[in-house]
């Protein structure tokens, strides 16, 4: 259990080569109306250290580094930086003190060069010339290939994150503060990012690293400091912590693994042939040429880093955007033309990616929320007319089912955290038991058991019979529940494989590699990682 | 310091109560004007919400009371279909105007035909020239883009300067001596839409209860309904939920044009009597406000319009009896929309004082 590793490793361990801390935490709490973010939370990152802060989504992760980076001011406690009184007002003195961010979501205007996106997060930009000449220097010594006078609009995700750290590099920090910067790369890219990150270790700066993603952690980070519910629960070394004994402390509860029982499947209901499809938006992703076919009980996993057509592909099926004949097929039967509701009538239902405000109405019921997509096959309205006992009926079925914690089914969608809101939007799908589900991201930013049942709920389904194409970004998820697997790169399909025996390294080439152009720096940091 | 905080969830005792907060607020804001104005507040106050039911000739001003309400309930209740869809129709004045001289175009045209068929073909006629003229932003809107606040807004100046020129030309009395406007109704029988005149009842009024019933029942019961409302909550869950926004575009549009076109077809074979140069009243507009004040639930609008009659008839006293501007009424309207916005806030968000340096 939790207690004894939190024990083992608790602090100490830490002591020998350390005098004082970089930053000493102590006590920080931070409460908002109606939850407490932080609850006393304490511990130490000592100079040349890697530090993990782990924990669930909302477990106060976000909170604490914007206090440390001076968004947030805390309600009480205090934090040392090398031993003096540390009270960052505003991000510009946090950064004066030389605390860096890499944000998750990225600042950065695409329409403007890599240059210019750094010289706008400086307080001091030197002039262009100059300032080009020290991002191709600081690319250079730490492996993050980047020409200054690209376009931001035209780089890949990867490559705009490394706008970003460079952004933060050019300002010498002592504590570089990233908060889930693998959540967009590919698993080469990660690689490459580690490596950076190690030489910025052994040069002096500290790194507080954000993440729930446990082998990550376990191969970068020295110490691990473990969130949950805003309490500090435990720290441990990561290495020496198997990442099951981490994730339980992460969750407080032991873990169910889900299991699949059939394995057959049957003919192929869902034909996706040379689907090609304009986005919708000017910022979207053109799909090329896509490519698919699932069978009965089967489970497609599609990965890819966010933003290569996932939610035009998702968009494509549900019948959102429409397409030339043919490119969708149901059981042989062409769908390509016919809208959302036609299609839920054929059998083929989705759950989008975004819970509130796509597969769900922020602040409609969630008897409402349950017509929202169920008055065609749970026969919810008699010539147009809805008859809500019905409605309400259905929305109460599926909070049983799926164990969705609500007061009721008067409750607006909005006031259920992420986790019970998934499994409702899940629930909901799955109850009207579809010939092919697809979904989305179907535990983005959902706990650790919720996501454990949403997964076992998606293998049910299949051994029931149903054609399931599950998208996302967590390798993990989709390597624990799909038989085949292919990965979206730049709206293109990558051939569809056989997902067990797929390696890390097929998988990230799949993705798009390490995006072509850092191959060559990849060689040049392992002789220098070699030689260090 | 004061700082907004956003509520979890909406107070729905808030929402209910504020229109009431808003009148009471309006009515002590405009009381203060009225003093400013070196009126009596207090006789002000009572002269308008007071006299017109109440006092001592409520038997003359509460037919008129019915005569305002129902050209604003039928615009109203059109708007709000619109409204909670997220579809925005400020031209409803346009609407009406184009009802009413299309419909009393076709009632002229019979002139003097007595049949029991004129007045229903005037109606539908009427519903059909606010139709079209709703159909312009609606298709300019679904085919090109454009902003629908900003065209259906233009074409009521269109549609005065239409109103100006039928008044001039094609509908003039042929018997008027050169004098601007049409025929009146009241001279025609059977395109005359009074029931019963000394009770200010017209058709328009049992046309407004039916349209109440009938917003009633589609966004309670029917899927279309909870379409409308669905798309104004979120327009991308409604496309999943396979909206499609064109329709339903075309349908509030056309929806509000045809009832504010029918409304405007009453007014004009009925009060009015005449299609004339000062035909146009700002109905449409006022109905927008009363649309907000009434929550755009349908009920809430049958008496936010009942209580918007209520300030033109009690301004139209005050302005007789106690010599105000008549300026000042439409400012006292203006008032009200203004605190009910204002007050609207209060339902989404809670006012937090703040200790200095804790934000």
């Amino acid at each position: 259990m939790p207690e004894s590793n939190q024990r083992r490793h608790i602090r100490g361990t830490q002591g020998d080569h350390m005098t004082t801390p970089l930053l000493s935490i102590k006590g920080l709490t931070k409460a908002y109306p109606g939850v407490v973010a932080n609850d006393d939370v304490s511990f130490d990152i000592g100079p040349s250290e890697v530090h993990a802060l782990l924990g669930e989504n909302g477990a106060g992760k976000s909170t604490l580094v914007k206090m440390i980076y001076g968004l947030v001011k805390p309600d009480s406690g205090q934090m040392l930086w090398q031993g003096t009184p540390f009270t960052p007002s505003d991000p510009k003195t946090a950064r004066a003190s030389g605390v860096a961010m890499v944000f998750q979501h990225f600042s950065l205007f695409d329409a403007l060069k890599v240059s210019e996106n750094v010289a706008l997060g400086m307080e001091n930009p030197p002039p262009m010339r100059d300032l080009a000449r020290q991002i191709r220097r600081v690319s250079e010594t730490y492996g993050l290939p980047l020409d200054p006078n690209r376009t931001v609009g035209d780089l890949s995700a990867g490559e705009r994150q490394r706008v970003e750290i460079i952004r933060c590099l050019l300002q010498d920090p002592k504590l570089l503060i990233m908060d889930e910067p693998t959540s967009v790369l590919t698993p080469q890219e990660v690689e490459i990012l580690f490596k950076t990150l190690n030489k910025l270790r052994d040069e002096g700066t500290s790194i507080l690293y954000i993440s729930h993603k446990l082998e990550e952690i376990r191969k970068l980070c020295d110490h691990a400091t473990i969130l949950r519910l805003g309490k500090n629960v435990g720290e441990c070394i990561p290495a020496e912590t198997s990442a099951r004994d981490m994730a339980e402390m992460m969750v407080g509860d032991t873990l169910q693994t889900p299991t699949r029982t059939t394995e057959q499947t049957g003919d192929v209901v869902l034909d996706v042939s040379g689907l090609t499809l304009e986005p919708t938006n000017p910022f979207g992703t053109t799909l090329k040429n896509v490519h698919f076919t699932v069978r009965a009980g089967e489970i497609l996993g599609i990965g890819g880093v966010a933003g290569n057509g996932q939610d035009e592909l998702l968009a494509a099926l549900s019948g959102e955007s429409l397409t030339w004949p043919d490119a969708v097929k149901v059981k042989g039967q062409d769908v390509a033309n016919l809208g959302p509701n036609a299609r839920r009538e054929r059998g083929i239902l989705c759950a989008p990616e975004e819970r509130l405000g796509h597969a769900a109405a922020p602040d409609m019921s969630l008897t409402e929320n349950a017509l929202l997509t169920g008055s065609i096959r749970e026969g919810l309205t008699n010539r147009g007319f809805v008859n809500w006992t019905a409605a309400n009926d259905f929305a109460k079925s599926i909070i049983e089912r799926f164990d969705v914690r609500t007061p009721g089914t008067h409750v607006a969608a909005r006031a259920l955290s992420g986790g019970n809101l998934q499994k409702f939007v899940i629930g909901r799908e799955v109850l009207q038991r579809p010939e092919v589900l697809v979904v989305n991201q179907p535990t983005w930013g959902v706990d650790a058991a919720a996501a454990a049942a949403i997964r076992q709920s998606l293998l049910d389904l299949a051994a029931e019979g149903a054609a399931i194409v599950v998208i996302s970004q967590d390798l993990d998820e989709l390597m624990e529940i799909s038989d085949r697997f292919g990965a979206l790169n730049e709206g293109r399909l990558s051939d569809i494989r056989p997902a067990a025996g797929l390696t890390v390294d097929e998988i990230g080439l799949m993705m798009g590699g390490a995006h072509g152009m850092e191959v060559a720096s990849v060689g040049d940091q392992e002789q220098e990682g070699a030689s260090a | 310091m004061i700082a907004l905080q956003k509520r979890p969830t909406p107070s729905r005792a808030l929402s209910l109560a504020t229109p009431l907060i808003a009148v009471l607020i309006t009515m002590i804001a405009g009381g203060l004007l009225f003093a400013v104005l070196g009126e009596n507040p207090f006789e002000a106050i009572r002269t308008i919400f007071w006299d017109p039911v109440f006092g001592e000739f409520a038997f003359y001003y509460r037919p008129q009371l019915l005569v305002k309400a129902a050209p604003l309930i039928l615009i109203a209740i059109g708007l709000s279909l619109g409204f909670k869809a997220g579809i925005w129709n400020i031209g409803a004045e346009g609407q009406y105007i184009m009802g009413a001289i299309v419909g009393a175009g076709v009632g002229l045209a019979f002139y003097p035909t007595e049949s029991r068929l004129v007045l229903p073909l005037m109606i539908l006629a009427g519903a059909f020239g606010g139709w079209v003229w709703a159909m312009i932003p609606a298709f300019l809107k679904v085919r090109f883009g454009t902003n629908e606040i900003l065209v259906s807004l233009m074409l009521v100046y269109v549609a005065e300067q239409f109103l100006a020129s039928m008044s001039l030309g094609l509908l003039r009395n042929p018997e008027g001596m050169g004098f601007p406007g049409s025929r009146n109704f009241s001279d025609y029988p059977a395109a005359n839409s009074w029931i019963n005149e000394a009770a200010g009842l017209h058709w328009g009024m049992a046309f407004a209860f039916i349209a109440v019933i009938f917003a009633y029942v589609l966004l309670n019961r029917h899927i279309l309904g909870f379409n409308i409302r669905l798309t104004g909550d979120s327009p991308h869950a409604a496309r999943f939920a396979g909206v499609n926004p064109t329709r339903l575009i075309l349908f509030c549009l056309g929806t509000s044009g045809a009832l504010a076109g029918m409304a405007g077809l009453f007014e004009v074979s009925g009060p009015s009597g005449q299609i004339n140069i000062d035909f146009a009243s700002g109905y449409g507009f006022t109905a927008i406000i009363v649309a907000f004040l009434g929550r755009l639930h349908p009920v809430g609008i049958l008496l936010a319009a009942l209580l918007m009659a209520l300030t033109y008839v009690g301004g139209d006293l005050a302005q007789g009896n106690l010599g105000l501007p008549s300026a000042a009424i439409q400012v006292f309207q203006g008032m009200l929309l203004f605190f009910l916005l204002a007050l609207d806030l209060l339902t989404n968000y809670r006012v937090v004082l703040k200790k200095r340096g804790a934000a």
